[in-house]
């Protein structure tokens, strides 16, 4: 019997929730009554098996990826290895770094593969999965700081982009980050692959040898995580203007170059109120930073 | 099995991530953290605090959240409830909260702990006269077999709904729905019914219920013998026959027991139907959606031809439902013939006198299950001290500080109307099952006694000091306090 996952509708009625252990997914999806009724089963369906798939293989989900790793066996580790392959060779990286993308976009699949949606989301802590049938969209709001929410733009996500992950990193969020930045948002063509995308961009954003910036070895936080001895941000002394621009050119450059290898389609960076935007005129208009009407 | 881990570091073991945390840490799903070396659940989880007095508005669960002050209540006036408490899996591990504070003087512990349910029903009670389906028809849910129509009682439609034979018994689709079904009616959301040879109902807990597309607004004052018992000296010279007409039982004034009493005349009427006693009609029709309960629409289809020896023309005659909703006057022409007329005021007023003795019809929501074996192992080593414990009143169960009745007999099988919880209470796991909360409440030392987990007892300072973690409800002024519930009333405070 299984009685650790937990699966209900939210109090509006539409969207499911749906948690284990770690794993906290709010899924949405827009269609006939009947066809959403088939997807939420279909998603719940595959969601109770997921978290005890991923723990199977863990240790090696948390070992650096290099040529010579061999392929995990479950159908998501192997997304998760997939997804952060293409950045082995300049950095250091373990498929944990996409598992929220991964996971999202499994129940995503699942629930397509259920039923006929018109569009449909799987948020996994804000790595997003998207599914959009022809002529559909999607907006969704970014916000800077995840303990201070205050959007500060919108991303529309249209059938026509091939854009169907969103994901964000940043040292205030739930997972570690080897950067300072606030928030990197990154789309992408699939969730893992924004994931990945995001853990690395903002990694990117920092200030090397900076002192007032407090870095501690992930392991005294938590003696399992996957980047072991390296250390992470946890806290970030104000900056000049002259700084963040810097820490922003060092994450700039490198989500400029995940756009020339195709990797990403577009990010956006955030730190102490500065916002920079790269990769968004190819997509016209898809991210704009302009105030939103009241929502 | 020992390990060794590094100082101050535990492992977690509510799911097979396996986390180690360190102390002040979480682990990775931010839920269960290690705090003085314990693993302790961390969700936002439901306190009760004791409504202050009958001032308090009837709003039952009032939300505070983000704006309290941080100042500890008083704590024999917060309630530690079990709703977003967690569960124990895979059951040997102690409840997840055991708390204990002072009332009075004495010490009180409360075992917290979500249930998972998949034994468990709900048992409707629908407030109509109407007919709603043979009794042992099956009830469906989006055309899945979920329940089945049990007895009617007292006005009262009783449906039976869940229980293990649709919950696991039969086929997952029948399952998945039974738990939907199971899960909204206790939350107190609407669902739709469908009786096999009945009716479509859509009943929500605390709601009137619909039938057929109809609202139903107030419940019989009784039936129709009842009501021409109660309301004959009323009726007592301003008519001459009056016609109570009631799927159950049809009540005669003139031939009724409290007619004769008064004197009234015998007026030569002929009810359809089988007679019971003097003045009282079974079968006078069929059930259904019409005249008290009955299929009909005219209600003279109930009157054979009045016997030519005992009435006389102009004869008045008031024909009513058991709820008032119906009515029509008539008085007799030459040849004895019904005719109808409009309404003598005087009447009028013992029409709207049977209304407004009819109260509101409701559709109440029992959620009834059991603590089983492994549920109770959360509460003590030796689970079936807790039943007896329960069994002889020293320890008092509550479902989110709401009331429980535990139902005498083997195990502790409870029930518990749901509109006393706090909103949103239940939860589901796909075993299927429903998830729902359970307080144990008991002395300290009776707990000593029974075997429990005293060394996961902890003080209630201690769980209100993780405030940000908690929603603050305020508790519903006409439950019992959970904490005391026999001896002081509300308005002595």
């Amino acid at each position: 019997m299984r009685v650790r996952a937990t699966v209900c509708l939210l109090p509006d009625g539409r969207r499911l929730h749906l948690n284990d252990g770690p794993i906290d997914l709010i899924v949405e999806a827009d269609g006939a009554r009947q066809e959403i009724c088939k997807a939420y089963e279909a998603a719940t369906e595959r969601f109770v098996d997921i978290l005890d798939e991923l723990c199977d293989e863990l240790p090696l989900l948390r070992s650096g990826v290099t040529q010579h790793s061999s392929l995990p066996a479950g159908s998501i580790a192997c997304c998760m290895f997939r997804a952060v392959a293409p950045f082995r060779t300049r950095w250091f990286i373990t498929p944990m770094a996409a598992v929220a993308g991964a996971v999202a976009e499994a129940v995503l699949a699942a629930m397509c593969g259920a039923a006929k949606l018109r569009r449909a989301y799987v948020n996994n802590g804000g790595d997003i999965a998207v599914h959009l049938a022809p002529g559909q969209n999607y907006r969704i709001g970014m916000i800077e700081r995840p303990d201070w929410p205050t959007l500060f733009g919108t991303v529309e996500l249209r059938s026509e982009f091939p854009v169907r992950g969103i994901a964000t990193s940043g040292w205030r969020g739930r997972s570690f980050s080897l950067g300072i930045a606030d928030a990197t948002t990154v789309l992408a063509g699939t969730a893992a692959q924004a994931d990945a995308a995001a853990t690395i961009v903002g990694n990117a954003v920092d200030l090397p040898g900076r002192p007032g910036i407090t870095r501690i070895p992930a392991r005294e936080i938590a003696p399992d995580s996957d980047l072991g001895d390296l250390v992470v941000t946890r806290g970030v002394a104000p900056l000049r203007p002259a700084e963040v621009a810097e820490a922003m050119e060092r994450g700039a450059a490198v989500a400029q170059q995940l756009c020339a290898d195709g990797l990403i389609r577009a990010a956006a960076l955030c730190l102490q109120g500065q916002i920079r935007v790269i990769g968004a005129d190819s997509m016209r208009g898809t991210l704009c930073l302009e105030e939103l009407e009241h929502v | 099995m020992a390990e060794a881990l590094p100082k101050d570091t535990i492992r977690c073991d509510a799911c097979p991530v396996l986390c180690y945390i360190k102390l002040g840490h979480t682990g990775a799903c931010d839920r269960y953290g290690n705090f003085g070396g314990q693993l302790v659940r961390l969700d936002p989880h439901v306190l009760l605090d004791r409504a202050k007095s009958q001032g308090t508005p009837l709003v039952p669960f009032l939300e505070r959240e983000g704006e309290w002050d941080g100042k500890l209540a008083k704590p024999a006036e917060t309630f530690v409830t079990a709703i977003g408490a967690g569960t124990t899996y895979p059951d040997y591990k102690p409840a997840p909260f055991i708390v204990s504070s002072e009332v009075d003087g004495v010490n009180m512990v409360t075992v917290v702990t979500e249930g998972i349910f998949s034994y468990c029903g709900v048992k409707l009670k629908i407030d109509t006269d109407r007919h709603l389906g043979p009794e042992r028809n099956l009830v469906r849910a989006q055309g899945e077999p979920v329940g089945h129509v049990t007895t009617a009682e007292y006005g009262s439609q009783m449906l039976s709904i869940g229980g293990v034979h649709h919950l696991t018994g039969r086929t997952k689709t029948e399952g998945r729905v039974t738990c939907e079904t199971l899960l909204d009616l206790c939350n107190g959301k609407e669902v739709a019914l469908s009786i096999e040879e009945g009716a479509r109902i859509t009943v929500a807990a605390g709601q009137p219920p619909v039938v057929n597309g109809q609202r139903e607004e107030r419940m019989r004052v009784g039936c129709g013998s009842a009501t021409i018992g109660m309301f004959a000296k009323q009726w007592c010279g301003k008519v001459d026959e009056v016609v109570v007409v009631d799927d159950h039982i049809t009540g005669v004034l003139s031939e009724h027991q409290a007619g004769k009493m008064l004197g009234v005349r015998e007026t030569g009427i002929a009810i359809h139907g089988r007679r019971s006693t003097p003045g009282r009609y079974f079968q006078v029709a069929q059930p259904g959606t019409g005249w008290g309960g009955t299929n009909i629409s005219d209600p003279l289809a109930v009157l054979k031809p009045f016997k030519p020896k005992l009435a006389w023309p102009h004869l008045r005659l008031l024909m009513v439902s058991t709820t008032g909703e119906h009515f029509a006057y008539y008085e007799l022409d030459e040849s004895l013939q019904p005719i109808e007329k409009e309404l003598p005021p005087d009447l009028q007023t013992s029409v709207e006198r049977i209304r407004e003795n009819c109260e509101p019809a409701l559709t109440t929501v029992l959620f009834m299950a059991g603590a089983g074996g492994s549920l109770r192992a959360g509460a003590t080593e030796n689970p079936v001290k807790l039943t007896d414990s329960v069994k002889r009143s020293l320890t008092r169960v509550t479902c989110g500080g709401a009331p429980a009745y535990v139902w005498p007999g083997g195990g502790i099988t409870f029930m518990v109307d749901v509109s006393r919880m706090p909103e949103n209470a239940f939860g589901y796991v796909p075993t299927p099952a429903l998830v729902a909360p359970i307080e144990f409440t008991l002395k300290k030392e009776d707990y000593a006694e029974l075997g429990g987990h005293m060394d996961s007892v902890r003080p209630l300072s201690d769980i209100l000091s993780e405030k940000q973690r908690h929603r603050q409800l305020t508790s519903l002024p006409a439950n019992p306090w959970p904490l005391k519930p026999s001896l002081e009333k509300d308005s002595e405070r």
